[in-house]
């Protein structure tokens, strides 16, 4: 084998040679690369905001859900269905060491009137515990007590969107507001959160003690679920263990039957939420691979149109002691740097398109350098794969046959 | 004087379709070093297929063929590469010159391809070679803006810089006008005067005049091998002809 420096050398003037050509060559490359990088980016900066989110959601929460039961193959129906009670929240809140904080969930929804002004939004009977649970923070006045929750007092504290829609800019703190006509008093605002990972406002809400929802608005027996927060995030299962259990003994579910109730963790669901992108993002992969490989076509086209038109200089270089090895390698070379330098152009590319995306618009990438790494190997591998046959083409040419080529 | 070029009984049989078209029936000749040798004959008698065999473009159908006592009928693909690169210096009708690379680029090219590095110093030698014929200040033109005598000054160049034993040239006068025709003979004959063994083929009988020996062939058969009587010079042959058009000197 001949210096590479040398082959490389007359590799890199023949593309000099034909800037629009090379450039146009490893334009497919260029956007295959790209379109892998930023694509990938793209899923993963979509999996990350879920992931954050859904960990903004609550601080190591754990959400215990009702759940049809079966029994001896049967299943209750609907009656079983609502089977969770201010007293599981009890329950839990004395039997429970792995847990921090424990709150009943009532959830209603309706009209509320206050100010001349009225607003339909969802009411949650909370404890205080869920203050913490979910990590709301208070702009204005305070939360409700262990106190207003035993005598279900009248008292709320209002999101963001409601204090908007209700009271404008005035701080709402001690008005008074109808809650499906019963009277409540504003005690709180609660700290802009925004919207979580599906676009829902958080801040279209309304807290009340969760005995005073489940009694006074809704008259109802059962809560809709508990939530909860393990001492540390390492707990998380442990607790929904305990969680179970106590749940279990307290509804009298007997060894071998199922739970009439379902624990689910935070991370779970976060698992859950960035499967879906997950897969999303395998799937937008491969259609970027797919272009990088169609860009590999358009190599090994160019370079099969360069081979002919360049016929005669392969049979000059021939006559004046090429070996077809030689030829094979600069050929070879040929086709790794048009789709090498492809590659390279298509990974600033990305950069740059990641960052216009970034600045100016809500999607976010995140560049992951195993990505860069692994596309610019692979434009390698196109060039070396496609640029093989094109350059054996040039390398068996006999040198007479070659020279008198047109 | 030792023989560069031993050649005994060679053929070259084509096989164009069904049809076996013998372009050489059984050449023998031997060249000396030193020799100036003009390969004269129509078209078809095999004089082209004849020079691409002594250039190792080509390999013969059987005979043996001893270029400074190698034997080349027996080489591989990659040792003729080598044989071309290292021992024949060839001159092509078409110039053939790499396109849009410069005078002192192509003139390198052999040495490129050149696996014993004999050479130190190529860009030296390639220019050396193109002073020697006479384009030292057109080194870095390319070959379109060149004329067609200076590309083929710049081909011989090419074909010189490897130090050959034998310099080929096939028709290197047959793309270009009478005068510049004269000047490229007279390259050759300067350095067939320094000891370059030289051959060429031509169908130009004032041509193959500049050479010492006339070999003239027809169907493959070489019939007639003489030397040159009324030998011209191509200096004073350039003279006169200044003489007679001094308008358009």
């Amino acid at each position: 084998m001949l210096q590479l420096t040398n082959l490389f050398k007359a590799s890199y003037k023949s593309i000099l040679k034909n800037r629009m050509r090379s450039l146009l060559t490893s334009l497919g490359i260029i956007i295959g690369v790209s379109a892998v990088i930023v694509m990938v980016g793209v899923g993963s900066g979509s999996q990350k905001r879920i992931a954050q989110e859904i960990n903004a959601l609550g601080d190591n929460m754990l959400i215990v859900f009702p759940s049809f039961s079966m029994r001896g193959g049967v299943n209750r129906g609907a009656g079983s269905f609502n089977r969770l009670t201010m007293k599981d929240a009890e329950a839990i809140r004395e039997g429970a060491v792995l847990l921090k904080y424990v709150s009943a969930v009532v959830m209603s929804g309706g009209q509320v009137i206050g100010n001349g002004n009225n607003w339909s939004t969802s009411i949650q009977g909370v404890d205080p515990e869920y203050q913490h649970i979910r990590m709301w923070e208070l702009v204005s006045g305070a939360f409700f007590s262990e106190r207003d929750v035993r005598s279900r007092k009248k008292v709320a504290v209002l999101g963001q969107t409601v204090v908007e829609n209700l009271f404008g800019n005035t701080d709402p703190v001690g008005q008074k507001i109808r809650i499906r006509n019963t009277p409540f008093k504003v005690i709180g605002v609660l700290k802009e959160k925004g919207q979580d990972a599906r676009g829902q406002d958080q801040d279209d809400i309304i807290l009340a003690p969760s005995t005073t929802v489940l009694v006074r608005l809704k008259g109802d027996r059962f809560i809709n679920m508990i939530n909860a927060s393990a001492v540390t995030l390492d707990k998380i299962e442990k607790a929904q263990e305990e969680v179970s259990e106590i749940l279990r003994r307290e509804h009298k579910i007997e060894y071998g039957e199922e739970d009439d109730f379902m624990v689910a963790n935070q991370t779970a669901i976060t698992e859950m939420a960035s499967e879906t992108s997950r897969i999303m993002t395998k799937l937008l992969a491969a259609v970027a691979a797919v272009s990088l490989i169609v860009g590999g076509i358009g190599i090994m086209n160019i370079m099969l149109v360069s081979v002919t038109e360049r016929t005669r200089e392969i049979g000059i270089r021939m006559s004046v002691g090429a070996r077809g090895s030689d030829i094979l390698t600069q050929f070879l070379l040929e086709a790794v740097v048009l789709s090498l330098s492809g590659g390279i152009i298509g990974i600033l590319l990305s950069m740059g398109i990641a960052f216009i995306l970034n600045t100016w618009s809500d999607i976010r990438t995140v560049i992951e350098p195993m990505v860069v790494l692994l596309s610019f190997t692979f434009s390698g591998a196109v060039g070396v794969f496609f640029g093989f046959y094109p350059a054996r083409k040039a390398a068996r040419l006999n040198p007479i046959d070659a020279l008198r080529h047109e | 004087m030792k023989p560069v070029i031993e050649i005994h009984e060679i053929k070259k049989t084509y096989h164009v379709g069904e049809i076996d078209v013998h372009a050489l029936r059984g050449i023998q000749l031997t060249v000396e070093e030193g020799e100036f040798i003009a390969i004269m004959g129509a078209s078809g008698s095999g004089k082209s297929t004849l020079m691409n065999l002594i250039g190792c473009l080509d390999e013969p159908t059987s005979g043996q063929y001893l270029l400074d006592g190698i034997d080349v009928s027996a080489l591989s693909k990659n040792e003729y590469a080598d044989i071309r690169n290292q021992k024949i210096g060839f001159v092509f009708q078409g110039f053939n010159l790499l396109p849009r690379t410069s005078a002192l680029e192509n003139v390198e090219l052999p040495l490129f391809y050149d696996r014993t590095r004999r050479i130190e110093n190529p860009q030296r030698a390639a220019g050396e070679a193109l002073n020697q014929v006479g384009l030292a200040d057109r080194m870095d033109h390319i070959p379109s803006q060149l004329s067609g005598g200076q590309q083929q000054r710049v081909a011989i160049a090419r074909a010189l810089v490897n130090q050959p034993s034998i310099l080929l040239a096939d028709e290197p006068t047959g793309n270009l006008d009478s005068r510049t025709s004269v000047e490229v003979m007279s390259v050759f004959q300067a350095l067939n005067q320094l000891g370059m063994t030289i051959l060429i083929v031509t169908h130009e009988d004032d041509i193959s005049r500049y050479g010492r020996r006339i070999i003239r062939m027809r169907d493959g058969y070489i019939i007639g091998d003489v030397p040159v009587k009324n030998r011209l010079n191509a200096d004073s042959v350039l003279a006169s002809m200044k003489e007679e058009e001094p308008c358009c000197s």
